[in-house]
């Protein structure tokens, strides 16, 4: 309980030693770097998962796993990326970056957060420890439509479900956290909308994830009283339907998607201006766009399901909704470009990335409308196409964006510069290696190459083996990453206080010095 | 004291969202009823008079589907798999049940009617769907749907196709609920 004796003392304000400081603390820097560290380590397993995937697409026939090892893999691969990568990545970045950019000395309920960070590992503990049981671990994918995961589930699906509540509760809290902290502790004179973009972005992102959370944790209620307690939510027989599971699980799964999106996207205006050295175009513009993709994201859940059975109505209805976000999304794209038009651009890591980002991001938007077409989608539903559209908003997207900051705040974390050279080799491996891998996924899809098959037809082979090349050097690139990283917190030259030429002027994270004090903001600053 | 404010509302949205969650489900059935949706036959049993009085008739291809849920073993299955009608008239179609098992079992067929719109056009003045069937071991039997096609069927609509799921219940019999309110 060292941690207990050194708030008393005021004269050395550290972090206790040792293990202590890592479980009991509730600094919002630590508990930011262990979200990160713990979303990283999950890259590295659920990316190996991807590796099985892509091994054994390598060929077609079955070579390396079985198919019943196949679906766990498809499966725990998209659960782990989406919930224990993606989402904890960004909740660490708000952690670390919230309280600095609003001026704040830490995050209103620091208790709170040390509570939603532990309860993942809990969860993700659980959830990876079926795939040793005799029985397997979740083999119904991603989404785990019911009956596939209720009638027909092995019975680690309970575990699976008391996993998804742990991560649920997490969610829960941390946003519930994050938003107050951004209500009730900004610096004076800084209102809402002199609030820095990444702020925003998290702010509407917490409330997304306070709203749909707890339905994901009903419907996964229900799946357990389906299996164990002899209701019929999702049972045909006993007078349900498995069409209300996929109703109520888009539901929570749309504005999910776009919780994974927002966040990258007020990083990317960040280091736009930056590496611009202009302010950002359109900041009000940017704020309402993010708002009503929020808004809009409520209203557009059945276009996952289009061919279950809707009345035409219903399906133009979707399909309509579905591409009036792309109206606050092009606005968005749009204010990119206009900052960086006629800024004089430097090309640093982040903002190689950034860029990477607008561009790669467009395409996965572009294959949303298109699958956003009713008549389209009943040719692209549940093929390759698919999987390529939402590779394309979640990888080039969200993940580029989740490095993008991490570049861009690494020398403010750790005060060290990174190695701009290997970063650069990151970027360009990265970006050739994504591209090899998710665009011919678009060309097989197209040509009718289903999803979440351990086999596929001969006429695909070509392309198969050229996306799995594509991906073993995706996930090898990553290593290089994590070396890049581990070398920036060991050595590297003194950052500045300012860090990027010019960023002391675009946020109150700038004015700290590198790597900052353990309280951020003990008195708040002042704005103009 | 602004922050314990903050914390109330947000704990509240939780509560809210999850009671929605549930809520989704009546809502879930409620907006099938009202739109007619999954081919849930709300029409009466009877042709109101408004109908009785369109003296319009014309023929559409009346198509019947079964289907056995899971793993119910008996053999259900219908004599015709199609037959042409004139809306208005009343038709029969008789249907075959036959339990190859060697123990007595209760089913319940559900019906469907696709596509959607033309549920409620479809009265059924007599169906082995409204109850439970029980079989003894080996016992086959022939059961009739009695039914008319509403004159009012929308013009657009060419063919009905009249879909049974037969369900196992042997286990799920309960003696106050009964399932077969449909």
């Amino acid at each position: 309980m060292s941690t207990v004796v050194e708030t008393h003392d005021h004269g050395h304000h550290g972090p206790a030693k040792g293990l202590s400081r890592w479980l009991f603390t509730t600094n919002h820097k630590d508990i930011g770097t262990l979200y990160l560290w713990f979303s990283f380590i999950m890259l590295f397993i659920g990316g190996s998962m991807a590796m099985v995937i892509r091994a054994e697409l390598f060929q077609p026939g079955l070579q390396i796993v079985q198919p019943e090892f196949f679906n766990q893999m498809t499966t725990n691969h998209g659960l782990i990326m989406v919930f224990g990568v993606i989402m904890p990545a960004f909740v660490g970045l708000a952690n670390w970056m919230l309280p600095m950019q609003i001026g704040a000395p830490d995050m209103a309920l620091p208790r709170l957060n040390n509570l939603s960070f532990w309860l993942l590992p809990m969860a993700f503990g659980i959830l990876i420890s079926t795939l040793f049981m005799p029985e397997g671990g979740p083999n119904f994918g991603w989404t785990f439509y019911a009956p596939l995961s209720t009638t027909y589930a092995p019975s680690t699906v309970n575990f699976f479900i008391f996993s998804v509540h742990i991560m649920g509760v997490s969610s829960i809290l941390g946003s519930i956290n994050i938003i107050t902290t951004i209500f009730n502790m900004r610096a004076p004179g800084m209102t809402l909308m002199k609030m820095p973009l990444f702020v925003w972005s998290w702010l509407i992102t917490a409330y997304l994830l306070i709203a749909v959370m707890p339905v994901l944790a009903g419907v996964v209620t229900m799946m357990l009283m389906d299996i164990n307690f002899g209701t019929s939510f999702f049972n045909a027989a006993g007078g349900g339907d498995p069409v209300l599971f996929q109703h109520v699980f888009w539901f929570f799964g749309h504005p999910e998607v776009y919780i994974m999106i927002l966040p990258a996207f007020g990083i990317v205006s960040h280091i736009i201006e930056t590496f611009s050295r202009k302010p950002i175009f359109g900041y009000s513009s940017m704020v309402y766009a993010m708002a009503s993709i929020a808004i809009l994201s409520f209203v557009v859940w059945a276009h996952h399901m289009f061919t279950v059975g809707m009345p035409l109505a219903g399906e133009l209805f979707f399909m309509y909704s579905t591409m009036l976000i792309a109206i606050p999304t092009g606005v968005k794209v749009f204010n990119w470009v206009a900052t960086m038009f006629r800024g004089s651009i430097s090309f640093e890591t982040p903002m190689l990335f950034s860029i990477a980002f607008v561009a790669l991001f467009t395409i996965g938007g572009f294959s949303g409308i298109m699958l956003a077409i009713v008549p389209a989608d009943f040719q692209y539903h549940d093929t390759y196409f698919v999987v390529a559209h939402f590779h394309y908003v979640l990888v080039p997207g969200a993940l580029f964006g989740i490095i993008a900051g991490a570049y861009y705040w690494l020398p403010k974390w750790t005060g060290n510069m990174y190695d701009e050279t290997l970063g650069k080799l990151h970027f360009w491996l990265t970006f050739i290696s994504v591209n090899v891998t998710f665009f011919p996924m678009h060309f097989v899809g197209l040509a009718g190459m289903p999803r979440r098959y351990p086999d596929y037809a001969l006429q695909f082979a070509d392309f198969n083996a050229l996306i799995s090349v594509g991906a073993f050097v995706f996930g090898l690139t990553q290593l290089l990453f994590l070396f890049i990283v581990i070398k920036a917190i060991k050595s590297g030259k003194k950052a500045k206080p300012e860090v990027w030429e010019g960023a002391g002027d675009l946020g109150l994270e700038w004015t700290l010095s590198s790597p900052p004090p353990y309280h951020s903001f003990t008195v708040q600053p002042q704005l103009k | 004291m602004e922050a314990k404010r903050t914390l109330r509302n947000l704990t509240a949205i939780v509560v809210g969202m999850f009671a929605f969650g549930w809520l989704l489900v009546p809502m879930y059935d409620v907006f099938c009823e009202i739109t007619g949706l999954n081919g849930k036959v709300t029409g009466p049993s009877f042709l109101s008079e408004e109908s009785k009085a369109i003296t319009e008739q014309r023929e559409l291809l009346v198509q019947f589907m079964t289907h056995n849920n899971e793993s119910m073993p008996w053999f259900f299955d219908s004599e015709r798999s199609q037959m042409r009608v004139i809306t208005g008239n009343q038709y029969e179609a008789n249907f075959v049940f036959y339990n190859p098992t060697n123990k007595e079992m209760i089913g319940q067929v559900i019906p469907s009617v696709s596509p959607g719109r033309g549920a409620e056009y479809f009265h059924k003045t007599e169906c082995f769907c409204f109850e439970r069937q029980t079989l003894a071991a080996g016992e086959r039997i022939e059961l009739p749907v009695r039914f008319i096609i509403d004159p009012a069927l929308p013009k657009e609509i060419g063919s009905l196709s009249l879909g049974y799921t037969l369900f196992d219940i042997t286990d799920r019999v309960q003696p106050k609920n009964d399932l077969a309110n449909l």
